[in-house]
């Protein structure tokens, strides 16, 4: 094929595909598109580590694969731990002559469960050590591949199999672990985080974190149809108001600074979020506005230490 | 098929050496509504190309962005952010 | 010219891993596995060893940052004991079934609860299903030989299986001996660098790690456990190279007097070597008895040991660890070993050594006493053992 990049502006994006077509995630999936995106700034150089979850399950049952890089597979839990393997093994055997030097990008990626929950004391070590990586957690708020458990990582109010919206539960009764400020807490070069409607946002972090020497963080929000019960054809909607209503905002933190990528005049109103989608319709009035005041806390919180960070 | 291979027909460590080899997969089976794309409207902004999670749509030679029925699963994505109005979801069933 | 040095076993074993050029090492400290990733940091530091020594954070991640770097083709190594062991079994089982040659060395320790640092074999037994190639170490001499033999073997593009390296905690792991190192160009001729066939890297992208749906799992199984049992013939191999190049010779089941012997004395480890002195004393008194111990455990040598047991009336088998619920679980595999043999030995099972208690000459003397009454009167107890109050 002749193009090789479709432009859009200024930007040109590679038609190649890493991500095989002919997976098997669900229609409309945002994580799905999250991992495409992120293939393409990433490039062909790049070895993957990713955890047990949708992805892995939808892209390698034997004897086929979707992945057109080299890419590795073994439990839910240790994929940090597994790239520090990769990329310490890449580097002394460089060292020792026994592999010609090469610019190769390490990346792991894992669901929000893989990654706030069950994997967080490996990615912690990872991080603590400082090996040249790149960590993406595909956030969808809960564990999806096992039916929609809840994870510590499933938004107050949301309701899921294992913490059920009931006569006497409104679901989720937690805040949201806030796994990028755990990553910054690490003192690592980049944390950022990212949602595929912001498309170009989403890939420019993913290669500035690819780029940065030592451990980089990209938290992507990835909307999922099945999960959160919405109409499959509403994932970038639904980012986009993830984003503007500020429930998931855009930021990075690059060398301890903070910067907002979207900082909307005026945020809008958590409920034209959580109106599309089936997992908060039990909501009342009262417990929406709840919410609204946690969102309102947080995305100050997060614009106090943006105005303390020096430009 | 997977069912046809016996335990001799395994890569050691069941290492897949062939990459990509899952692209034969026809994912389009899934699909209940098709999108129809009107070349008339379309500005070929190409955003139905890059949010596509499945990879479907395609460049093609005049230009435009088109769902690879093959893969397309349906999800309407396409439809619904595309600028223009060009791409119109219709049941499978329908011409 | 090689060296005989005055060395402790856990530093044997780093000899073997320096001498090896591994290039990864990641490991968690425990009792009683400490000295030995403490000697290998200080060889990386001191700039004897060129290797990556990650210190991770836990057993777990030990073992899965030796996959990663075993599937970029490294040479990996990593060590531990009793619960650590435990913590890592997970990744211990996907070592083998994805065929990466990594070698672990294990200092025997009993399990929590309660806890104890001290030795005993229940951790090796509750690996013994996870498809590793595995290997029990009676002094330093050999903890330092088996360790790189665990190299050439695992790495071997016929075989690509974990290897195991068993030695007791304490008993062995912290004593001082004798041990002969050899030169460096000897062992670059016995262990020769092989080159992992399927390394992750773009220019031949691959998939590691791939899900078993069911039309295939059974599949992978199978080709696993054909691979497995096929490593024997370079298992033999590895220890005919070993003996020809460094003049020690190892063998699956390894014999102590056993010519002509009625009875026989089974045992794992390095406690053996204290059997061999009651053997000693008895075969000097005229007793037709000798002793056998597993140098192989898997996979289990099934035609070696039968071999060995052929001409003998009884057979003892000395088990450190329970397996609830059933006894020994070195006994029951070796009575079921025989089962199809005609004819075949009684066997008979005792348990001791348990979390560091100590087995004298005077308990093997037991041990040996007991199995003989049991063998012909019967046992009439629920579990028969030694050196328990
Ligand atoms: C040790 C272990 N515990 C539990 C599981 C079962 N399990 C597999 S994937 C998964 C949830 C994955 O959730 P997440 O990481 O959020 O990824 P998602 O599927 O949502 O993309 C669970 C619980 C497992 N494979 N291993
Ligand atoms: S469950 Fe959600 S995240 Fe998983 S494949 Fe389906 S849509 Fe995607
Ligand atoms: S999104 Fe609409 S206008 Fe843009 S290329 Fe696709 S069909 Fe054409
Ligand atoms: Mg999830």
């Amino acid at each position: 094929m002749e193009t090789k990049t479709v432009r859009f502006g200024e930007k040109l994006v590679t038609t190649k595909e890493f991500l095989a077509e002919g997976h098997s995630f669900c229609i409309g999936c945002g994580e799905a598109l999250a991992i495409r995106l992120a293939m393409k700034a990433l490039g062909e150089n790049v070895i993957m580590a990713m955890a047990t979850g949708c992805d892995e399950v939808t892209t390698t049952p034997l004897p086929y694969t979707s992945w057109r890089i080299p890419w590795m597979h073994t439990l839910f839990e240790n994929t940090a731990a597994e790239i520090s393997g990769i990329e310490a093994g890449l580097k002394i055997l460089v060292k020792k002559g026994r592999m010609p030097e090469r610019d190769l990008i390490c990346v792991a990626m894992g669901g929000d469960g893989a990654t706030s929950d069950i994997g967080i004391q490996a990615l912690s070590g990872a991080f603590e050590r400082g090996h040249d990586f790149i960590y993406i957690c595909l956030d969808n708020e809960a564990y999806m591949n096992t039916g929609i458990q809840r994870s510590s990582a499933t938004p107050y109010g949301a309701s899921t199999t294992t913490a059920p919206a009931g006569k006497f539960s409104m679901g989720q009764v937690t805040r949201k672990k806030n796994m990028a400020a755990i990553a910054a807490a690490h003192d690592i070069p980049y944390v950022a985080t990212a949602c595929p409607s912001y498309r170009f946002d989403l890939m420019k972090k993913v290669r500035k974190g690819a780029e940065l020497k030592g451990p980089a963080y990209i938290h992507i929000l990835s909307p999922c149809p099945t999960g959160w019960r919405y109409r499959s054809d509403l994932a970038i909607e639904i980012g986009q108001l993830a984003v503007q209503t500020g429930i998931f905002p855009l930021y990075e933190i690059e060398y301890g600074r903070y910067r907002l990528n979207a900082d909307p005049p005026k945020l809008k109103p958590i409920e034209e979020y959580l109106k599309l989608q089936g997992r908060y319709r039990h909501l009342t009035g009262e417990q929406i506005q709840r919410i609204q005041e946690m969102v309102n806390e947080d995305y100050a919180k997060l614009k106090e230490k943006v105005a303390a960070s020096p430009l | 098929m997977a069912d046809e291979l016996t335990w001799k027909d395994l890569e050691v460590g069941n290492i897949i050496t062939e990459a990509g080899n899952g692209s034969f997969r026809k994912t389009g089976d899934w699909r209940t509504e098709r999108p129809i794309l009107d070349k008339e409207k379309c500005i070929k902004c190409a955003l139905c190309w890059i949010y596509c999670p499945d990879a479907a749509i395609k460049p093609s030679e005049e230009g435009y962005y088109e769902a690879d029925l093959y893969y397309c699963k349906g999800c309407g994505i396409c439809a619904s952010i595309c600028p223009a109005g060009a791409i119109k979801m219709i049941a499978e069933e329908e011409k | 010219m090689s060296r005989r040095v005055a060395l402790e076993a856990s530093h044997a074993v780093a000899e073997a891993v320096r001498m090896a050029d591994v290039d990864v090492t990641a490991a968690y400290p425990i009792t009683p596995q400490t000295h030995i990733p403490e000697r290998l940091a200080e060889m990386v530091a001191d700039g004897e060893l060129s290797a990556a020594y990650i210190p991770v954070e836990s057993e777990h991640s030990a073992m899965s940052t030796c996959l990663g770097a075993a599937a970029v083709g490294a040479r990996t190594f990593t060590a531990t004991a009793g619960q650590g062991l435990e913590l890592m079994h997970e990744v211990v089982y996907v070592a083998s079934s994805m065929r990466y040659p990594v070698v672990m060395a294990v200092c025997n320790r009993a399990l929590s609860a309660p806890l104890s640092v001290w030795g005993d074999h229940s951790d090796a037994m509750a690996v013994r299903d996870t498809g590793w190639i595995q290997v029990f170490c009676q002094n330093g001499q050999e903890a330092f030989d088996l360790t790189l033999w665990a190299f050439r073997v695992g790495e071997d593009p016929k075989v690509l299986f974990p290897v195991m390296v068993h030695l007791d905690g304490f008993t062995l792991s912290h004593v001082t001996e004798p041990v002969i190192l050899p030169e460096q160009s000897e062992v670059e001729r016995f262990l020769p660098r092989f080159q992992y066939p399927f390394a992750l890297n773009p220019d031949k992208p691959m998939t590691h790690g791939a899900f078993g749906p069911p039309e295939i799992y059974s599949e992978t199984k199978l080709a696993q456990e054909v691979a497995f049992r096929n490593s024997k013939e370079v298992i033999l191999q590895g220890w005919k190279e070993f003996g020809d190049t460094f003049g020690r010779y190892y063998h699956p089941v390894e014999e102590y007097k056993t010519e002509n012997a009625e009875t026989l004395l089974l045992t794992m480890g390095a406690f053996t070597e204290t059997a061999k002195i009651v053997i000693d004393d008895r075969r000097d008194k005229g007793e037709a008895i000798g002793l056998i111990s597993l140098r192989l455990w898997r996979p289990f040598p099934f035609e070696e040991f039968r071999r060995t047991v052929k001409g003998a009336q009884l057979l003892i088998v000395f088990d450190r660890c329970i397996s609830f619920g059933l006894g020994g679980p070195v006994f029951s595999e070796i009575r079921s070993a025989l089962y199809d043999e005609e004819p075949r030995p009684k066997v008979v099972g005792i348990i001791g050594g348990l979390g560091g208690r100590d087995m004298s000459e005077d308990n093997f003397d037991y041990v040996i006493n007991r199995g003989k009454e049991i063998a012909e009167k019967g046992s009439g107890r629920m579990l028969e053992t030694v050196g328990i109050r």
